[in-house]
């Protein structure tokens, strides 16, 4: 079984990624859950989301204490929460920032594999706005494939298109891969 | 869900959903004739979804918005008397507020059903999972049914529907989920076809109605010292009938939707020297670490009630008797009692058994606090150490 968790803060699209990666896990015919930690809401504050991926039906309903994968949507958490804590040794580390992977684990001291990507600036470019959710995940999928970025493609469009329209539909795709491409990996 | 792995996606028969959506999707191939809600906090997604449903003509329902809680219980007791099939959800403190009609639709016999996502009572305010709504009207009345995740609250729904209709049960039917755990949890649910759901809850068949102007009745009327009592005693033997009735719907059910429905869930248990009793989500949890233990080559299993009022305690005595230790897991607390209500249910139900196993219990998981597997593993610990106090608190400081 694969466990991610998401750190975000509330209204940049945790939830949504975490759903998305899920979803794109189950169109691969993958059993999934994935969930996020209610509090307080209230927009900018820190928030999680967690998703579980398993070639057998998921039956755990607690928290995931030691992720295989940490996704940080907000570098400003780094500063305030201890991210990496239960990650696995061997794990994943996706941080979205201008800094390279090294900065970061000078920063968090992991000793896993670091991927970052500054999603911000592709989203300003792209959007004109920051919306750092969708840039992650082409980080993550670049540093490791848990899903197809075709599957991941398809959630896209299913999830937006009707939403936002064919246009923001294909922006949010090119920034997923634009990410992609400059994603930057270490160890 | 099926054993192996999903189907492909072209023309599957599941989607990923959250446990509240599923009951939502439930809700619309029920098509009830009333729904009645109040739309605000504390109400969950389901009735967010269903007035999605409604808003779109995709049901026929009539759909009530009131201004309490009290008001929506208020308005599916009208409805259902009148002969309609009645649905209501709520939560936490919306259950509270409606307590007092609560009691009032079952005393008037009336098959409502009512979705309730599992969260704490205030005070302190905690919005999170714990079973203190539901067991605070175990008496009510009503008949409980309890789910593991969102696949079987959305199984239960529709079950509940024809249970509480059968000509021998006609009383309301309370179906819980667990707050956030599985209400907004994502996963994957595997429907059953419309069709095959309109077959089998078929139309409702009143045997009063309010409407029928021809054949006018009393509903509620003042009851004293003269028939108050023997009401309260056929209410009483109403609800004994549905532990039979249970099964018969239960077997319609697998019939014609082909979805298995027991009183409750033997995991690892028959062969088991010990033995962990507990309802809702962490079942699920549960099922990880006996399958952890098991490879250990330790002898433990599961027990995952689901109908809870009417208890089972026949047939639950049974598949206890001669373990070792059994250990009650309770997600609400009975002030002052000997246990949570779970374990009184399973105390009192075992009381005469001559192959009485060492009962335990285990206060777990208020206000939604995580109760993880190293938790769980610690209880089953205790069990085969042979030391665990009559009342423990997991998971809890000081």
């Amino acid at each position: 079984m694969l466990e991610l968790k998401f750190f975000g803060r509330a209204g940049q699209g945790g939830k949504t990624a975490a759903e998305m990666i899920a979803d794109s896990a189950l169109d691969e015919g993958k059993f999934t859950q994935s969930f996020p930690e209610y509090g307080p809401e209230r927009e900018g504050a820190p928030v999680k989301a967690f998703v579980r991926i398993n070639d057998k039906p998921v039956r755990l309903h607690c928290q995931i204490q030691s992720p295989d994968i940490v996704v940080v949507i907000d570098p400003t958490l780094l500063e305030c929460l201890n991210v990496t804590e239960g990650l696995k040794e061997n794990g994943l580390l996706v941080v979205n920032t201008p800094k390279t992977p090294k900065e970061i684990r000078e920063q968090t001291k992991f000793s896993g594999k670091i991927c970052t990507v500054d999603g911000t600036k592709i989203s300003r470019e792209i959007f004109g706005r920051n919306f750092p959710n969708m840039p992650v995940l082409g980080a993550l999928i670049k540093a490791k494939e848990i899903i197809r970025m075709k599957s991941l493609e398809n959630q896209i469009i299913c999830i937006f298109a009707k939403k936002i329209g064919e246009e923001k539909t294909k922006k949010n795709i090119e920034t997923v891969k634009r990410a992609y491409e400059e994603a930057q990996i270490d160890g | 869900m099926p054993k192996n792995k999903p189907k492909p996606v072209k023309g599957r028969d599941y989607d990923s959903m959250t446990g509240a959506d599923a009951v939502a999707f439930g809700m619309r191939q029920i098509n009830p004739d009333v729904v009645a809600a109040f739309p605000i906090t504390p109400q969950t997604e389901i009735m967010e979804r269903f007035s999605q449903f409604y808003a779109d003509g995709i049901v026929d329902t009539e759909m009530i918005l009131v201004e309490s809680e009290h008001s929506a219980m208020s308005a599916v007791v009208g409805a259902a008397a009148a002969g309609a099939r009645a649905m209501t959800a709520t939560a936490a403190n919306g259950l509270a507020l409606m307590w007092e009609i609560v009691y009032i639709a079952a005393s008037t016999r009336l098959p409502i059903v009512m979705n309730v996502v599992n969260r704490a009572l205030s005070g302190p305010i905690n919005i999170h999972c714990d079973h203190s709504d539901s067991m605070g009207c175990r008496d009510s009345g009503w008949i409980q049914i309890y789910s593991e995740n969102g696949q079987e609250a959305y199984e239960n729904t529709i079950f509940a529907v024809k249970f509480a209709e059968h000509p021998k049960v006609r009383l309301p039917v309370m179906v819980c989920q667990d707050g956030f755990i599985t209400s907004h949890s994502v996963e994957p649910i595997n429907f059953i076809h419309d069709d095959k759901v309109k077959q089998f809850i078929g139309k409702p068949k009143p045997e009063f109605s309010l409407l029928d102007v021809d054949n006018p009745i009393t509903l509620g009327p003042l009851d004293l010292f003269d028939y108050y009592f023997e009401h309260k005693r056929q209410q009483i033997e109403g609800m004994e009938n549905a532990r039979k009735a249970f099964l018969d719907v239960a077997k319609e059910f697998e019939k014609t939707c082909g979805r298995r429905l027991q009183y409750f869930e033997e995991y690892s248990s028959k062969d088991a020297d010990y033995v962990l009793v507990v309802m809702s989500s962490t079942a699920g949890t549960a099922k990880e670490v006996v399958d952890r233990l098991r490879k250990q080559g330790k002898k433990v299993g599961l027990i995952k009630p689901r109908l809870f009022r009417p208890f089972p305690y026949e047939e639950i005595t049974k598949a206890l008797e001669g373990k070792k230790a059994v250990a009650v897991m309770d997600r609400s607390a009975s002030f002052g009692a000997q246990g949570g209500p779970l374990f009184l249910e399973i105390s009192s139900a075992m009381l005469n058994s001559a192959k009485k196993p060492k009962l335990c219990n285990y206060i777990f998981g208020l206000g939604g606090r995580d109760t993880s597997m190293q938790d769980i593993e610690k209880v089953f610990e205790d069990l085969m150490n042979g030391k665990p106090k009559a009342l423990n608190y997991l998971g809890v400081r000081g």
